[in-house]
């Protein structure tokens, strides 16, 4: 396969080249505090008012969110006007998990080691998740020179201070344990060979705390999770969507209606305890931008736990992860992981100079490559979307020939299927929208402010403040994956139900009404469509 | 805009843009797809597929969200295949030859055709690293595995009956817990934390001003 640069872009590959040699050992300069704060204001998507609205109803009236996230908010229920029988549910359970990514499979195996009956919805199969696709590592302050007190400093400069602190620190107390526990149940991390962890930087962290799998690192995680639910024989109900929160007559979340994926059936399941463990919203593509998020992320728990009461926080924060796939068109949007820059490789702009540090936090790394394109005109130009250098050769440069290929498979593979081969030449890169920084609001004990309804994972808000570090996703939905899954795991026992309900999805309908709001969609979404516009089909 | 090619999607000839992958090919011709896709980025293996350029007998496996649509391609995607997983305690057992012998005691009846290798979307040396669980040899099975997407295109290829991707996947969990050496530091900061020897650190962070954290934070060291 020839490779499918323009001569255009062959030209200032010349450029980047030219001045490899004299970056190796280099370290550019970091940007002051006002100096971030100014870049992100002039150029992060969060701070694009035209592309956020106001919540009308609901817990968070009055508050901003994405204009697209506002429209699920205030959509239409999947089951409005049907009088559904819930007397007799089709299942019946301690627990009910929704969703089978990291954080759902991690809490259904601690309800389960807490003696619950527990059971995993999903709406794709399990495994079908952001926790699959994350690449570059875990953090968790297990060094001789790191403490869970520094790894607390960095998470909270980097989500800007505004993380709620108790869900910090339990982030950070919790890192070495969840580490430990994933390494007992024999998920593979880079190691030497006398068993230390082999641990990198990520942007704007300020110890070596990244742990990884090569670039799997998510993969890895993620299959030997499913893995382990398989063993202890949990009840997996896949190509189901939850699609309501159920309640008892008192307010207590119990239970959720449920959607056959493929028949459309409609099924019942009561439970004593709910966790929502439905990840991301990559999928709802706010503000255009293509996503690094796996199929199903759109931000159904959001919707879910919304019409039930929850608060939300933070949700008019995303993360767009600097860099993402500008080139080729096959993979457009699609992640390259930080890890590639924790091991050298700089931003180069057209003309071949570097223009800030490569580990920056993101989303002051997104903001000064939209500033580059946009506002300095250094982006380079590719058929499909305007990015900037990022310079892999260097790696193989400063490490020695062979350690792309060694700790960065995924990658070099993802590049040679279209022709690339990022050893040899640099790659085209530009943010993409990768990460829902905010999210339902939850306590130190996973509970949203509906009694019994945890969340976990990527649908909290408040862990990561107004933006998250690497590596600290997939720390999160093992902490609070496990932390919901063992509340919910005892809490049950406690449990009395009373009659079922769906009452506030009709009160939550006549809100809108009495606001003058005509829903314009039905959500929860599920899925994208990403079927060609402007032919006619019958639905 | 991209030249149009034809494609038979499970035979139904559609007209596509060159550029697209089949997965959005599918798309392309009116698909709403619920199986068959998962992350759209190579790491999670719900779109298995096999194709045929017409006229040619190679039969190819690939994934359909990393793969480019060809001139006269015939697809069919494997959205599920029947891996026989075997259930077992993690705290049980051992890294030992018989594991594999009691579990999985079919990989011992591979005939070496090759077939799994050859239809691997990963391009891994599945039957090498299935010789090597034959062995007991967890370690090397594991490296070799290690990229697998557990799509299941090798195992619809063997004649043995079979499921690579769990085999695989036990050599490395077994790699994981049992045969790669402890991390020490590790095991001394879990003891630390449970100990409650971090609690008065992190007290003093916590209750400080959010002016004196950000001091902290602007000026903190960092590791070289």
């Amino acid at each position: 396969m020839s490779l499918p640069y323009t001569a255009e872009m062959m030209e200032s590959i010349k450029k980047v080249e030219a001045g490899r040699a004299a970056r190796i050992g280099f370290e550019p300069r970091r940007m002051t505090a006002d100096e971030k704060t100014a870049l992100l204001q002039a150029f992060h998507p969060d701070y694009n008012l035209d592309s956020f609205e106001e919540i009308k109803v609901g817990p968070n009236a009055g508050q901003k969110a994405p204009k697209e996230l506002v429209e699920i908010l205030q959509g239409e229920s999947r089951i409005k006007g049907m009088d559904l029988d819930l007397s007799n549910p089709d299942y019946d359970v301690d627990v009910l998990v929704i969703g089978g990514g990291g954080a759902g499979s991690s809490a259904a195996i601690e309800a389960n080691e807490a003696g619950a009956n527990v059971m995993i919805v999903t709406k794709l199969r399990i495994g079908d998740a952001n926790t699959m696709m994350a690449e570059g590592g875990i953090q968790a302050a297990d060094k001789e020179n790191d403490s869970p007190a520094q790894h607390y400093l960095d998470v909270m400069g980097g989500g800007h201070f505004a993380n709620v602190p108790e869900l910090v620190e339990k982030l950070v107390c919790d890192g070495p344990i969840a580490i430990n526990w994933l390494d007992k149940l024999g998920v593979l991390f880079d190691k030497d060979e006398d068993g230390r962890m082999v641990t990198t930087h990520g942007g704007g962290t300020s110890r070596k705390r990244m742990h990884a799998a090569a670039d799997y690192s998510g993969a890895e995680i993620m299959r030997t999770l499913r893995d382990e639910v398989f063993n202890r024989k949990i009840p997996v109900v896949d190509f189901t969507a939850a699609i309501e929160i159920i309640k008892d007559t008192d307010g207590k979340a119990a239970g959720a209606v449920l959607m056959n994926m493929e028949t459309n059936e409609i099924l019942i399941a009561r439970a004593k305890t709910v966790i929502i463990a439905t990840g991301g919203a990559g999928r709802m593509h706010y503000q255009g931008f293509p996503t690094s998020n796996h199929y199903g992320a759109t931000a159904d728990g959001l919707v879910l736990a919304y019409r039930a009461g929850a608060p939300l926080l933070y949700q008019d924060t995303l993360q767009y992860h600097p860099t993402g796939v500008a080139f080729p068109s096959q993979i457009y949007g699609a992640l390259v992981t930080e890890k590639v820059r924790s091991m050298g490789a700089m931003f180069v702009n057209v003309d071949g100079e570097v223009f800030m540090h490569p580990l920056e936090t993101r989303d002051v790394a997104a903001s000064g490559i939209i500033r580059e394109c946009k506002e300095r005109g250094k982006g380079v130009p590719t058929p499909v979307a305007d990015g900037i250098w990022l310079d892999t050769p260097m790696i193989d440069m400063i490490h020695g020939e062979g350690t792309l290929e060694k700790r960065l498979p995924g990658m070099l593979r993802m590049y040679l299927r279209c022709g690339i081969d990022m050893r040899k030449v640099p790659i085209v890169i530009y943010p993409t929208l990768h990460y829902q920084n905010g999210g339902i609001k939850v306590g130190v004990n996973g509970m949203s402010e509906v009694e019994n309804l945890y969340v976990a994972g990527e649908a909290i808000g408040g862990i990561h403040g107004r933006n998250r570090l690497m590596g600290n996703s997939l720390l999160d939905i093992i902490v609070f994956g496990r932390n919901a899954g063992q509340q919910a795991g005892a809490k049950c026992k406690e449990v009395e139900l009373k009659e079922l309900t769906l009452s506030h999805v009709d009160d939550f309908s006549k809100t809108l009404a009495d606001a003058g709001i005509e829903p314009t969609v039905v959500s929860p979404k599920l899925l994208p469509d990403y079927r060609p516009e402007g032919v006619t089909r019958l639905n | 805009m991209a030249d149009m090619i034809n494609v038979y999607l499970y035979g139904k000839k559609y007209e596509v843009p060159s550029n697209l992958t089949i997965m959005e090919a599918f798309e392309y011709a009116g698909y709403q797809l619920v199986r068959g896709c998962g992350c759209r980025n190579g790491f999670c293996g719900a779109c298995a597929t096999i194709y045929r350029i017409k006229g040619k007998n190679e039969l190819n496996g690939c994934l359909a969200c990393s793969t480019k649509v060809e001139n006269d391609m015939c697809v069919a995607t494997l959205p599920f295949f029947p891996l026989e997983k075997k259930v077992y305690d993690i705290t049980e057992i051992k890294p030992t030859q018989q594991v594999m012998m009691q579990l999985y005691p079919e990989i011992y009846a591979c005939v070496g055709c090759n077939a799994c290798t050859k239809a691997c979307t990963q391009d891994l040396s599945v039957m090498q690293y299935i010789a090597h669980a034959q062995r007991g040899e967890f370690e090397k099975c594991a490296e070799l595995s290690f990229d697998c997407v557990m799509c299941g295109v090798c195992s619809s290829r063997c004649p043995a009956g079979i499921s690579h991707p769990q085999v695989a996947l036990l050599a490395r969990r077994l790699t994981g817990k049992y045969i790669r050496p402890e991390a020490k530091h590790l095991t001394a900061r879990v003891e630390e934390i449970e100990k409650g020897d971090c609690k008065a650190m992190m007290e003093a962070i916590m209750q400080k001003p959010i002016e004196e954290l950000k001091e902290l934070y602007n000026t903190r060291e960092i590791e070289k």
